[in-house]
Order: C-alpha cells, then sequence, then structure tokens
C-alpha cells in the first residue's frame, strides 16, 4: 500500500473539546442565559424535592388563620412564611407541591407529544404515500383548531381524570414535532451515509434508530425546549378555568385561578404562583433560544 | 429487446455475475400546468449489458445523461420501469425484502461525496463494521479484526481507525468508504464517481487502491465517471451513454483508439491525452448544440440535431446497439463512416498501443 503520503499526513487529533467541531469557548453562557439555567436548576430541584420541604400538608387547613400575608407584613404570623389561603392552607407548601405537579404535567406532556410526533414523523418520511398524507392532513387539522378548544370539550365531554388531562398535554405539540421530524428526516435520508446503510442492508430501525435519529435529534432538543413552556402555559390556563388538576391537588394554574377572587385584598395569593410560572417559562425560553443557536451551524 | 450484446451471443460463455436487459427508468414529474399530464423525463431507456465476475465496466456519458440512474437501478436503489437485473442469475428487482437485505452483502456502492457518505456522528471503526453486524458475520472478536484488516488494507489503521470522519482528509474518507463496502467482500461494487471530489494526486491513490483490492479480492466493478482519463486507466470495457441509451460498448482499449459512435469520437476527442500522445490518434469531432432535454427527447437517433453525419434514417429511425465484428457494439447507422473519419489522419496503426495516462 502506498498509502503513506500526503493524505496520510492530515489532521493530526485533536484534544476531546475540539472534537465536536467547535470551538471550546463557544458554549460559554451570556450572563442572562446563567441567571434562567439557574433558576431551571432551582425550580427542578424544587420540584424534585417538594415532599421534604413543606413545612405542612398542603391539603391541612386551619380556618383560624385564613388569608394571613406573607413575612414581610406586619400582620404575618409564626410558622407561615408565605402566608396562608382562603382555607388557611401554608402558601409555602401549597406553592412547592403546585410546582411539582405543574412541572411534572408539563415534563410528561411534552415528552409524550416530542416521542408521538416524532415517531409519527419519522412514519410519514419513511413511508410517504398516503401515510405521509394522513400525517401531514392531522398536523395541518390540529395547528388549524385553537388547541384550548379542544381541549376544554374533551375535559368538558369525558370528564377530568389526571390521565386524561396528561394524555392532553401530550396531544397538545406533536404536530409541531411530526413537521419538524419529518423534514429533518426527509433530508437525511438523502444523505450519502444514510444511502449507504441502507445498501449495506440495514434494517429501518437501524437506518433510523442509529443513523437518522442522532443525526437530526439537535433541533428536536431545541423544539423541546421552547415547547415546554408553551405545555406549562397550556397546563395554567386549563388550571386556571378549573378543568385541569382538580382541588384538593393543586398546581400552579389552579392556585393562580384561587387568588384571582383575592386579588385587592391579598393579591400575593394570585402573583406569588404567577411568578413562578413566569419565571419558569422565561427562563426556559431564554434557555431554549440560546441552545438553538449554539446547535444550529449556521448561526455558529 | 432492441439491444443484443456480444458476449450474449456465445453460447458457451458462462453466467455473467450481471446480467441487465432491456433496462429503462423513468421519472415523472410536478404537473407544470393545473390540468395537465405530469411530463416525464426517460433517465435510462433501454439499456443492456453484461459483466462478468472480476471485470470493471465503465459507464461514461456527460452529466445528466443518465449513468448514475443506471448505477442505482443496479444496486436496487432505484426500482426500474422496464427490464431486468439478473445477479449471479437471480432477479433482484423481485426478490422480497428478506432475500433482498442478504444480497446487499454481495452488492456495494462507493460514491463520490465521501464527506457525506459517512455518518458524522459514528468513528470509522463502527461504520466498517456495521455491514458485517447487520449480516452477523463471524463473533463480535473476529469482526473486530477483519475490521482491523481492512482499515490496514485501505491505510487507515491505527489511530485514524478510532476518528470520526470530520477529523480525516478527503482522501481517508473515501478510503473509509471503500473499506465500509470491502469489509463484506462483495462481489460486485458500483462506483458512482469515486474520485470526482478529490484532488489529482489523491485520486491516483484511491484508484490505485481500488484495483490492488479488485485484484485481492476478485470485484467486479461498475465504474460510472466523467472523467474519460480516469476510465481509460481502470476499465476492462467501456460504455458510453447518451441521453440514457448506451451508444458504444467497446473494450477500453478499442475505444480510446477508434471510437465508432459519432458522440464517442466526440467525447475521447476531448481528452486532450488522447490528442497529445503521437500526434492526433481520434481526430476530435464537433457536435453542435447542448444535448436535448431527456424529458422530450428527439425522434429516431437521439444524438441527430448534433451530428455531422446524420441523414434522413437518422431523423426516423432509432439505431439499435449492434454488435460488430470487432467486437464492440454500436448503435449508430453510419458507425462505419464515422470511424472511419475519426481515424483518416493517422491510419489507425496506434490502435493496439495500449494507453496508459497514469504512471
Amino acid at each position: 500500500m502506498s498509502a503513506e503520503t500526503a493524505d496520510n499526513a492530515a489532521p493530526a487529533p485533536k484534544p476531546a473539546a475540539a472534537r465536536a467541531g467547535r470551538p471550546v469557548g463557544a458554549w460559554r453562557m451570556p450572563l442572562l442565559v446563567r441567571i434562567a439555567a439557574a433558576i431551571l436548576v432551582l425550580v427542578s430541584l424544587v420540584a424534585l424535592l417538594a415532599p421534604l420541604l413543606t413545612p405542612y400538608g398542603y391539603e391541612e387547613t386551619d380556618l383560624l388563620y385564613r388569608l394571613k400575608p406573607p413575612f414581610w407584613s406586619s400582620l404575618s404570623i409564626e410558622g407561615h412564611l408565605l402566608g396562608t389561603d382562603k382555607l388557611g392552607r401554608d402558601l409555602l407548601s401549597r406553592l412547592l407541591i403546585a410546582t411539582q405537579v405543574s412541572l411534572a404535567l408539563a415534563l410528561l406532556g411534552t415528552l409524550i407529544g416530542a416521542v408521538l410526533g416524532t415517531f409519527l414523523g419519522i412514519l410519514a418520511a419513511h413511508r410517504g404515500g398516503w401515510v405521509d398524507e394522513v400525517v401531514m392532513m392531522l398536523v395541518d387539522w390540529q395547528a388549524a383548531m385553537p388547541f384550548l378548544i379542544i381541549a376544554l370539550a374533551v375535559l368538558a365531554f369525558l370528564g377530568n381524570n389526571f390521565y386524561l388531562f396528561l394524555a392532553l398535554m401530550g396531544l397538545a405539540g406533536w404536530e409541531t414535532y411530526a413537521r419538524l421530524t419529518r423534514s429533518l428526516v426527509l433530508s437525511a435520508r438523502e444523505q450519502g451515509y444514510a444511502v449507504a446503510v441502507r445498501a449495506l442492508g440495514a434494517r429501518p430501525l437501524r437506518l433510523y434508530g442509529r443513523h437518522i435519529l442522532p443525526n437530526v435529534m439537535g433541533p428536536l432538543i431545541v423544539q423541546l425546549t421552547l415547547n415546554f413552556p408553551q405545555t406549562i402555559l397550556l397546563e395554567t390556563s386549563l388550571s386556571f378555568l378549573g378543568l385541569g388538576i382538580q382541588p384538593p391537588l393543586t398546581s400552579l394554574g389552579q392556585m393562580l385561578g384561587d387568588g384571582r377572587d383575592y386579588l385587592l385584598t391579598a393579591w400575593w395569593l394570585a402573583v406569588l404562583p404567577g411568578g413562578v410560572i413566569f419565571l419558569t417559562t422565561l427562563s426556559m425560553s431564554l434557555f431554549g433560544d440560546w441552545l438553538r443557536t449554539r446547535l444550529d451551524p449556521t448561526q455558529r | 429487446m432492441s439491444a443484443v450484446l456480444a458476449e450474449a451471443t456465445e453460447p458457451d460463455e458462462p453466467r455473467p455475475l450481471l446480467r441487465v436487459a432491456g433496462l429503462a427508468r423513468r421519472f415523472s414529474l410536478p404537473r407544470t400546468s393545473l390540468f395537465g399530464p405530469r411530463p416525464e423525463l426517460t433517465a435510462v431507456a433501454d439499456v443492456s449489458f453484461d459483466l462478468a465476475a472480476g471485470e470493471t465496466l465503465a459507464v461514461v456519458g456527460e452529466s445528466g445523461c443518465g449513468k448514475s440512474t443506471v448505477g442505482n437501478l443496479v444496486l436496487n436503489l432505484l426500482s426500474p420501469s422496464a427490464g431486468s437485473i439478473r445477479f449471479d442469475g437471480e432477479d433482484l428487482a423481485s426478490a422480497d425484502d428478506t432475500r433482498w437485505r442478504d444480497r446487499r452483502r454481495d452488492l456495494q456502492l462507493i460514491f463520490q461525496d465521501s464527506r457525506s457518505a459517512l455518518d458524522p456522528r459514528l468513528t470509522v471503526e463502527a461504520q466498517v463494521a456495521e455491514g458485517l453486524e447487520i449480516h452477523k458475520v463471524a463473533t463480535a472478536a473476529d469482526r473486530k479484526i477483519m475490521v482491523a484488516a481492512m482499515l490496514e488494507a485501505v491505510g487507515l489503521g491505527g489511530d485514524l481507525a478510532r476518528r470520526y470522519p470530520h477529523e480525516l482528509s478527503g482522501g481517508q474518507q473515501q478510503r473509509a468508504v471503500i473499506a465500509r463496502a470491502l469489509v463484506l467482500e462483495p462481489k460486485l461494487v458500483v462506483c458512482d464517481e469515486p474520485v470526482a471530489a478529490l484532488d489529482v494526486s489523491v485520486q491516483a491513490q484511491v484508484v490505485n487502491l481500488l484495483r490492488d483490492l479488485q485484484r485481492n479480492l476478485g470485484l467486479a466493478y461498475l465504474f460510472i465517471s466523467h472523467d474519460l482519463s480516469l476510465v481509460r486507466h481502470v476499465a476492462d470495457r467501456v460504455a458510453v451513454m447518451y441521453l440514457g441509451r448506451f451508444v458504444e460498448v467497446a473494450e477500453c482499449r478499442d475505444l480510446f483508439a477508434a471510437p465508432a459512435h459519432p458522440y464517442a469520437r466526440a467525447l475521447i476527442g476531448a481528452v486532450p491525452a488522447a490528442r497529445s500522445r503521437r500526434g492526433r490518434l481520434v481526430r476530435p469531432l464537433r457536435l453542435e448544440g447542448e444535448p436535448p432535454s431527456p424529458m422530450n427527447p428527439p425522434s429516431g437517433c437521439p444524438l441527430h440535431p448534433r451530428c455531422p453525419f446524420a441523414t434522413d434514417l437518422c431523423r426516423t429511425e432509432l439505431p439499435a446497439l449492434r454488435p460488430r465484428a470487432d467486437g464492440r457494439s454500436v448503435a449508430c447507422h453510419h458507425a462505419e463512416a464515422s470511424q472511419a473519419d475519426g481515424l483518416e489522419a493517422q491510419g489507425g496503426s496506434d490502435a493496439s498501443q495500449p494507453l496508459k495516462v497514469f504512471p
């Protein structure tokens, strides 16, 4: 073999950081994104550890101490850091549990939507023909209907339980994943490596699972981070309308809805859960935006 | 079948590795008007050839003549609109999925763009091993040894094997592609412009590698290229393609010495080396105009609007690819006139000389 010449003298092995094909400093975050990431970490920790952190049971009522203000007010009472609600339940405990419930719902819902949408997108791209047309018709159909209306109808007719609600959360965002995945897969399939793997005799599972999916993962992950706040907001809206999480279980949206009646007398009942929603979704959006610019080679 | 080949006429000929008969592929295009018919593009029309084990058949022609489509059809990555492809006596187009996947071991491809041909997220080693994994060849430990040996053979041993494609140079990437295709020890490899994207110095290395591997493994190549000097170096036989049809199939040496079809003359006359070696070997033929659109091919011989030999016969009747006494097949009503005209200047004495472009 006369292989020792010109082209073997090419690139020397690079350190691990350069292996990903970008300069090391490129992952440095701007301050705003750092704050967002910190908030996300904090909120996630709170959601994970909520049952351990609550000073009271979130359902424990104490009618003698109703609507007590948080610690900064002179009227606040010992032991209830964020005050109490209309039934005398500890607001901090409820806020912690609500964060857990809302985040878990949004996370599961987003994941269900992502998995379902990605699967249907791959299916549409792989099979083409009528399968493709049916999937894309469903996508268009869902994109054309305001999802809140669909959710209202389903919950009003089929009643409300946790799993149905979860399924609805999952259905909320699938069409964006399906559309995105389909187009990504269609172009990836034409890449030489996909043709070569097919020519090697690979089955579709190997082709999509090992080659195509890992190569189109970047945009999908970004879509996930952008879709997540939308799912939180959807859960919030439905719970606010009384169609989401039912009492005594609580969620951020439901707390917001409950607090609405006391906005003039006890504004913190609505503002505190509203603040958590606001900060979480904003942080997630900021982080997702940053991730998108990082992963998109055209913006690097 | 309008095209019959020289090989097919000999009854005691051993079964060819690949026998393609009457192959055609049409693509329908999007409608141009709301209610009009969908226009059709004939990429390949009535192509027939045989390929023996260990042989290299080059398919040459300009861009868009359908040569890559022939490759994809042979690989069964596209299904033919008409005709049959028999590989080792078996009709692959009608084979079911499982059988088709099995046969992939014997039928591999190497294509032009090596950068996109490799999965950016897997190491070279992992990608070369993939074919073996898919076909469950040997045990995991043996597979490792086979992959290492193959990579060594293409000059990507040691540390290079564990790199990702973007950490390799173009030539190294193309060797990785070759290793991936050949590790399964296929019988036929379709090379679609295998070195067109490489520097000239690297081209020679890769081509020599392909030839070494052919000798060692007994491969047959279907070598698709527009680079005639390269083809002259590697091919045993050459098929010249124009507008989806083979217009001349001949031994490489014969074709370059004295092309018979006017289009083959025009192509070969355009290669600088074909003229410079001993004065003018082949008098170049200038064709007028551009190749016509494959959506709307001319009547009769597809070359007639551009051909100086064209007569009324050419305008009405499509010439068949006819085998001739000298072993080549030509699809031209006036092949003899064209060939004689091409050789006029130098008397044809160089026809027996082997021609070498590569060192």
